[in-house]
């Protein structure tokens, strides 16, 4: 057991400011679990969201020592003895209390996606959907997804220019690329993705493909196939031609 | 009292878990204007946490899997307990509910062939749980809420039910609170869905997030429901033991499904000495059989690590008591020397994931430390096995809140199918009850300041208890007292404390304001954690005998007379909790026939049936 200096952000939407919380930390424990033994013993009123603290979850993400991550996961070992933990709300959505920011206008974001509509016609006789494992292999990554929304936080486009009228963010790329490459869907997303979500404003820098705690290639497997299909459907030359060609035949 | 908002739907679902999910799907498509209220953000109720995967007789690899021997195993797993139509309800209906997920967009596993596929786990017969990976309650709480989104249901999110409105002897709505505001509001409906889930958060070591507060309990007991099997409480046995934190935090029974073996500190495989005569029959007693059927051998019988849970549970107290335990006082849990560090991780990845960040221990090489953790609620609200509705008229519950469907002991698997069959009859259940009566919901106004006035007056308080160390002390008291293995002392023990507690609970003090105040949500859901945790001592009291997960070393083995009875707990006139044994109804002639069939009876007479 050592006493541990932590940095804890309090306040709410109208402001507020770090404050000092000295603590036992035992081994073993994670930052989430400093949290708690802070709560309990000396701010009960401390607002924190958390859930499964197995990163299953993805309801306790803030930023620590700058950086975001799941505090579930996140071990004090990490950090040498003498640092001081800095512990911040995500920065891109508003702060709600302490810890815990509105993070609403994502489930907006869900609900614009079309949702999952299915090839019914490709049932067998039984009544079952024949898919290959190695079909859905790409898809299952992206529905790993826990919803943290570090991914959203770090994204320049929401965080720095906070342009969330026009970009739908890291989260609703993979999700949207998760129902486009399912081998049953048959809804077309491609106009949607550049003209409603904005595939354009990501400038691929990868930093939430760096931050997800679930290792998911954002960048390479979602977003960057969704973009050079938007470019294969609206700016081919070539295609562009042969869809022209093709359509005075018909 | 500062004017209270209304809201008003046709019918209010208390929880966003896969039960409350999938029963507001279906109260929407039956046309009823909809409500879902979570404790939570949507998609971070318990459901995610679910691992191993959905108990469903689809027969995908193996094809003599029917819904006759899902049921029976079920019944079996459950000591015979289980209410039997509700057993048969979820053995017919499970697989369509599973399919039904897919062509909501989940994406599951595949067999070879490209069907969904299907994994081993303990006291199912055949593979039968269909899976993705190591995640598949994630993949199922995910589908139905992006299904759910769509279906045009209102979800009203962080926001956390208190208490129950009855007009007459009728439900007619509720109260609750925004986290974020701390202000109160009334929801108005002719029906309410309970889907809460069960209350872990009363004992110490458990699997369970702070969610699990019993609040359904709690409120359905005050609203006059009874409390049913409510001395039937799951430990899993395979929770992490190390490091402290972390303790209790499940380990899926996935590992052992995969292979996984069970081994004591003499490097003993133990569970080969703990087969009960009910399963003897059935399951592999020497380590060359056990690895027969893991490789796939048919006629080879089940190894004995895949006995049901309250079985392997009690083997590892055993062990650890007798001196046999690992060093942080459980057993190893070894899948590295049973299948490569490749297949562990495909087959497993989260598991991999949680032992290296949590424990730093790498599950492909050395074997994890497990221990049992207070995982599930057999019992709940005793509901009619059909419509769900519970003795309160309108007042329907389904998923772990529910009780019957699982008996002594639930299997693995079948809470993720509990939740989608028992989530679209109550559905169902509660749309026939608003089709079928003519009346407008009234609120009394007087229950809803007396609800309002109950949970301020903990903010209001100069000064008073401490709500996180009073649950603490709850969860210490539960812990030792009503554990895996009671006795009439322990309880008896138990049952005094838990006065005081109730005592304690009247000078409890929250710090701060209303605004999102952990400390005051804590206070208001100990409540509800008393309140259950009284109804699981005096039931388990009550019980002489020790079946499934209830254990009682003054009371060893079955007692046939007590597989007449389910024990009931209920509120008082003068506000104290009675517990009753009510006798349970005859099973249907058939159902019974099934269950008591040999299985290679079964099996024969289900091919007979296929050949025809």
């Amino acid at each position: 057991m050592a006493l541990r200096n932590f940095k804890l952000f309090r306040g709410d939407k109208s402001g507020g400011q770090m404050e000092n919380y000295q603590i036992e930390v035992d081994k073993g424990m994670v930052v989430l679990d400093v949290i708690h033994r802070i709560q309990a013993e000396q701010a009960n009123d401390l607002a924190v969201r958390w859930n499964c603290k197995a990163g299953k979850c993805g309801s306790c993400s803030v930023e620590i020592n700058g950086k975001p991550k799941l505090s579930c996961m996140t071990r004090m070992n990490e950090y040498s003895a003498e640092d001081t933990i800095y512990v911040r709300p995500i920065r891109t959505f508003p702060v709600i209390k302490d810890l815990v920011t509105d993070v609403s206008w994502n489930y907006e974001q869900n609900k614009r996606i079309t949702p999952f509509t299915p090839d019914t016609k490709q049932k067998n006789k039984n009544g079952d959907y024949v898919m290959m494992q190695e079909d859905v292999d790409r898809i299952q990554e992206f529905r790993k997804c826990i919803e943290c929304y570090l991914c959203q936080d770090v994204c320049h486009i929401l965080r720095d220019h906070n342009k969330k009228d026009k970009f739908v963010g890291p989260r609703f790329m993979i999700r949207i690329a998760s129902l486009d490459m399912h081998p049953l869907d048959t809804a077309d997303r491609i106009t949607s993705v550049k003209e409603d979500f904005g595939s354009g404003m990501c400038n691929i820098t990868r930093c939430c493909t760096d931050v997800c705690p679930e290792d998911i290639q954002i960048t390479d497997n979602a977003i960057i196939p969704l973009k050079e299909r938007v470019v294969d459907k609206f700016y081919d030359p070539f295609l562009w031609l042969w869809r022209k060609f093709l359509k005075r035949n018909k | 009292m500062a004017e209270i908002e209304i809201i008003e739907h046709d019918v209010i679902v208390v929880g966003a878990g896969g039960a409350g999910l999938r029963a507001a799907i279906q109260c929407s498509s039956r046309g009823l204007s909809t409500g879902l209220v979570c404790k939570s953000l949507l998609g971070k109720a318990h459901t995610v946490m679910a691992e191993g995967g959905v108990a469903a007789a689809l027969g995908n690899v193996d094809e003599r899997d029917d819904w006759k021997v899902h049921f029976r195993d079920t019944m079996r797993g459950g000591k015979f307990l289980n209410l039997w139509r509700m057993a048969e309800l979820h053995a017919k209906q499970a697989p369509d509910r599973v399919r039904e997920l897919e062509e909501w967009g989940a994406v599951f596993d595949r067999t070879q062939s490209g069907l969904i596929n299907q994994r081993n786990f303990g006291g199912h017969r055949y593979p039968r749980l269909a899976h993705v990976g190591d995640r598949t309650g994630l993949e199922m709480i995910r589908t139905l809420q992006d299904y759910g989104v769509h279906q045009g249901i209102e979800v009203y999110m962080e926001c956390t039910a208190l208490d129950l409105l009855k007009d007459g002897d009728k439900i007619s709505g509720m109260v609750a609170m925004w986290r974020e505001t701390g202000r109160f509001v009334t929801f108005k409906a002719k029906a309410i869905i309970l889907a809460t889930g069960g209350a872990g958060k009363a004992w110490k070591i458990t699997s369970n997030s702070w969610e699990y507060t019993g609040d359904g309990y709690a409120m359905a007991y005050e609203a006059g429901a009874e409390l049913m099997d409510m001395e039937f409480t799951q430990f899993h046995p395979t929770g992490m033991v190390w490091p402290p934190s972390v303790r209790g935090t499940l380990v899926t029974e996935g590992v052992r499904g995969d292979g996984g073996i069970l081994i004591n500190s003499q490097g003993k495989r133990f569970m080969f000495d703990y087969i009960p005569d009910l399963y003897a029959p059935e399951t592999a007693d020497t380590e060359e059989e056990a690895a027969r059927w893991l490789d796939g051998d048919k006629s080879a019988r089940r190894p004995p690590e895949l006995l049901t849970r309250d079985v392997v549970a009690r083997a590892i107290r055993q062990e650890v008591k007798d001196r046999r335990g690992s060093p942080h006082g459980g057993a190893f849990l070894d899948i590295a020397s049973r299948r490569s560090a490749d297949d562990i991780k495909r087959k497993l990845p989260s598991m991999y994931h949680q032992f290296k960040v949590l424990a730093e221990l790498d599950i492909t090489k050395e074997p994890m430390e497990v221990g049992p953790t207070l995982h599930y609620f057999m019992g709940g609200i005793r509901v009619d096995s059909d419509s769900q509705m519970s003795t309160v008229p309108g007042l329907f519950a389904c998923g772990e809140c529910s009780g019957g469907m699982h008996g002594a002991n639930r299997l693995g698997g079948n809470s993720l199918s509990d939740l989608l069959v028992f989530g679209k009859l109550a559905g169902d259940g509660a749309a026939d009850y608003i089709s079928g009566t003519n009346f407008s919901a009234l609120i009394n106004q007087e229950e809803v300041e007396s609800i309002v006035r109950a949970g301020t007056q903990i903010l209001n308080r100069e000064s008073g208890k401490n709500p996180y160390l009073l649950h603490e002390e709850l969860q210490e008291a539960m812990q030792d007292k009503v554990g895996i293995v009671r006795s009439n002392e322990l309880l008896t023990e138990g049952i005094k404390q838990l006065d005081e507690f109730k005592e304690a609970y009247k000078q409890v003090k929250a710090d701060g304001a209303s605004q999102f105040n952990p400390g005051w949500h804590e206070a208001l859901s100990l409540r509800n954690l008393i309140i259950t945790a009284e109804a699981v001592a005096k039931s388990a009291l009550m019980r002489e005998e020790s079946r499934g997960a209830h254990s009682r070393i003054d009371f060893p083995g079955e007692q046939d007379e007590w597989l007449k009875y389910n024990i009931v707990a209920s509120k008082n006139g003068d506000g104290s909790m009675s517990t009753k044994k009510i006798e349970r109804e005859r099973p249907d002639s058939e159902l019974e026939r099934i269950a008591n069939l040999t299985i290679e009876e079964l099996e024969k007479e289900v091919e007979s049936e296929r050949n025809k």
